[in-house]
């Protein structure tokens, strides 16, 4: 009973409130890091350096009147933040945080689940979410959102099949689809992934950013173009949840990203035993540093770089990083047999 | 379900509705696209929406209230439109303006070239995406205000120049602040150089896109920078010589291709030029009054002329008519570099795609107080 389903509630509980909570303050971190590099200082009147901001907003956004604009489908038009967001919050139920540890002189792993087809699971479960996206931007019966959508979805769908790609590369490596699995595939290899894989590294970085709607590929909500792309018309609290589902993401990716190629939980280098005194600090602090590098990553390029545009971000999709994801896949293919 | 099945397969052109509350047509421009997908099949340029009868208005104010009214059209190049009215109507007067006074406003007239061009590089930047440009451009720009605000008090309608000189002489050490200013914008190109010209996705948004050619810009009437990207060596300032030009020396940067990168190019190198005249008037600043002897009340004789002055954004003329017994001009007609630069936009955006349009609203730099007067 308590092993089937109290430590699983509960360890749901701490992951939705703990994803959430990230969320909020990573949208206080973005703003305050933009302002560092442009020399402004972001948020600082809710609380001391604007800690409190986040909270602001979501009270904000709560209280906001919430408006469906006169001929939008209204069930769809509901529905869409709704297919939006949940995609992106159960995707982490299979991302292991860190290895098992005693509580209370219980076992207790640090993932929600461990199943077997991890990594198939995160691909089909993230790739829900377009829907929302493009039944958002139809449903709102407008058409800067409708372009937006459409851009949107015309995006995610071509740089899903590049990222998949480098997904197989390290599949091959590890042997295994379970994200546990794979962590224990590096840890036994001795090394992290990125230094066997680093093509496939980068371009699971740059289809990552893409995916996520992130500078300098972020088309789909282009401001200076589309207004604020398929979610123009969504206010309150719906549009809060698109928000939400984009920095959900965000994590997923980063996350996902440091399972697949910094080793999850482990320390660097885990077969220096040198630097074993690394080993002191507890795996999931590893991960979570490794996310935020991560994450840090993607704030610095969205304050760096200028935007793609629609068919340039098209053409690097189909005609660079899948055709260089699919030689990485044969490379490597051909290295597993050969070696 | 319609009448006939096949309807359901036809493809028809959107037509999009940009402006005038969009966020990057730069104010109050309202462009009507019909997209086929994404490509910009037409475009129909709407203006007006800021339309305040400034010509009209001026021919009811005397002669030195217009100054002011002048500062309303360019907003972020106030002083080169008080030093185009006041020079033509000097030039309507015969009037000699005292030597300090010429250099003085020379020099204020390349410090906003400057801020201008700040602002157009900040918010053209933004349009395609680079956030971080824009406001490191009117980090900079701040500085330029400050120093007009020390000249003029005012920092955006400066109402800065009279008709026969300058209201007052230069404030003590603004010699040594322009030039500190001169230095920081130097330095600060670099930075915004590194953050652009050489990006991979800044050079593949801008070349090659909105290309428009010699013949075609001349035709259109287009001028400035933009005339000049398309390897029209023309400016007011070499051309037909006005303020202290004359006497200075500095180079008329032209592009080749005539592309938004190379219109980009031709204004980062006027930073530089602009900076080399802005050295040169205060070294050759010369010592004398600032202000003319015109007579209390101004009445240019009967007449009428043309003048024409460089400002950022162009050739900028003004043209006046004045029946010698009003007070006040007769016909008083504006030839906006804005506005003659906005007919380009139609031809430059066909065929290119939505993303393309607000690049190229930005690259003809036009600032809509201007276009609509």
């Amino acid at each position: 009973m308590i092993d089937s389903v109290l430590i699983p509630l509960f360890k749901i509980v701490i992951l939705l409130v703990g994803v959430l909570t990230a969320v909020a303050y990573m949208v206080l971190l973005e703003r305050k890091v933009q302002a560092w590099v442009q020399v402004r200082l972001g948020p600082m009147r809710v609380g001391p350096h604007g800690v409190l901001q986040p909270i602001a907003d979501v009270v904000k956004l709560i209280i906001k009147e919430d408006i469906t604009p006169a001929r939008a489908d209204r069930w769809v038009y509901t529905l869409a933040p709704i297919l939006v967001l949940v995609p992106a919050l159960i995707v982490f139920a299979v991302i292991p945080i860190g290895e098992s540890i005693t509580m209370f002189g219980r076992e207790v792993p640090l993932y929600l689940t461990d199943i077997n087809v991890g990594l198939l699971y995160i691909v089909s479960v993230s790739s829900v979410g377009v829907y929302g996206i493009i039944l958002g931007g139809w449903a709102s019966n407008s058409k800067y959102p409708l372009l937006g959508a459409l851009r949107a979805s015309a995006q995610l769908v071509s740089y899903e099949v590049a990222v998949t790609m480098t997904l197989v590369s390290l599949i091959l490596m590890a042997g295994t689809l379970s994200m546990v699995g794979i962590v224990e595939a590096q840890r036994e290899a001795g090394l992290w992934y990125i230094f066997v894989q680093p093509v496939a590294f980068v371009i699971f970085l740059i289809g990552g950013l893409a995916e996520t709607n992130r500078a300098p590929f972020d088309m789909p909500e282009a401001e200076s173009e589309l207004v604020a792309g398929f979610h123009t018309e969504y206010s309150g609290i719906r549009f809060a949840l698109f928000f939400l589902a984009e920095y959900a993401n965000m994590i997923v990716v980063s996350a996902v990203a440091t399972t697949l190629f910094l080793g999850g939980w482990l320390r660097p280098f885990p077969n220096v035993a040198v630097l074993a005194p690394l080993g002191l600090v507890p795996g999931w602090a590893w991960f979570l540093l490794k996310t935020f590098l991560f994450l840090y990553f993607f704030l610095q390029v969205r304050a760096t770089l200028p935007r793609y545009r629609y068919d340039q971000l098209m053409r690097l999709g189909w005609k660079v990083l899948i055709p260089l994801a699919i030689a990485n896949l044969f490379v490597t293919g051909a290295a597993r047999v050969l070696l | 379900m319609p009448q006939n099945p096949q309807s359901l397969f036809d493809t028809d052109e959107l037509v999009i509705n940009m402006g005038p509350q969009h966020p990057s047509t730069h104010g109050v421009l309202r462009v009507v696209l019909r997209l086929d997908g994404e490509r910009v099949v037409d475009a129909d340029v709407v203006i007006g929406y800021l339309h305040r009868g400034v010509e009209k208005l001026c021919e009811h104010r005397d002669w030195t209230q217009i100054v002011l009214i002048t500062d309303r059209m360019d907003y972020v190049a106030a002083a080169t439109n008080n030093l185009g009215y006041c020079e033509t109507v000097e030039k309507l007067m015969s009037f000699e303006v005292p030597r300090r006074a010429v250099y003085i406003r020379t020099l204020l007239s390349e410090l906003q070239r400057i801020a201008s061009h700040l602002v157009w590089l900040g918010s053209h930047a933004m349009d395609i995406g680079a956030v971080t440009v824009f406001l490191y451009c009117l980090r900079e720009r701040e500085l330029a205000l400050d120093l007009f605000e020390e000249y003029s008090g005012a920092r955006l309608t400066y109402n800065c120049m009279r008709v026969g000189g300058m209201p007052f002489d230069l404030p003590a050490g603004f010699d040594r602040k322009v030039r500190e200013f001169c230095d920081i914008v130097e330095e600060k190109l670099l930075e915004y150089e590194t953050l652009l010209t050489q990006n991979r996705i800044w050079l593949e948004r801008t070349r090659g896109v909105g290309v428009i050619s010699a013949a075609d810009a001349v035709a259109i009437g287009l001028s400035g920078p933009s005339l000049r990207a398309s390897g029209v060596l023309r400016d007011v300032r070499k051309d037909e010589p006005y303020a202290a030009y004359a006497d200075l020396e500095f180079d008329v940067p032209i592009g080749g291709a005539g592309d938004t990168y190379d219109r980009y190019l031709v204004r980062l190198e006027e930073f530089r030029q602009s900076t080399r005249i802005i050295r040169q008037v205060l070294d050759g600043m010369p010592e004398g009054p600032v202000m003319g002897k015109v007579p209390r009340l101004i009445k240019p004789p009967a007449g009428e002329t043309y003048h024409a002055i460089e400002s950022p954004k162009g050739e900028l003329g003004y043209f006046i008519v004045s029946d010698g017994k009003a007070l006040s001009p007769y016909r008083f007609r504006v030839r906006p570099p804005s506005f003659c630069n906005l007919q380009a936009l139609r031809q430059l955006v066909r065929g290119h795609l939505v993303a393309d349009v607000v690049a190229l609203i930005g690259t003809i730099d036009i600032v809509l107080g201007e276009v609509d007067r």
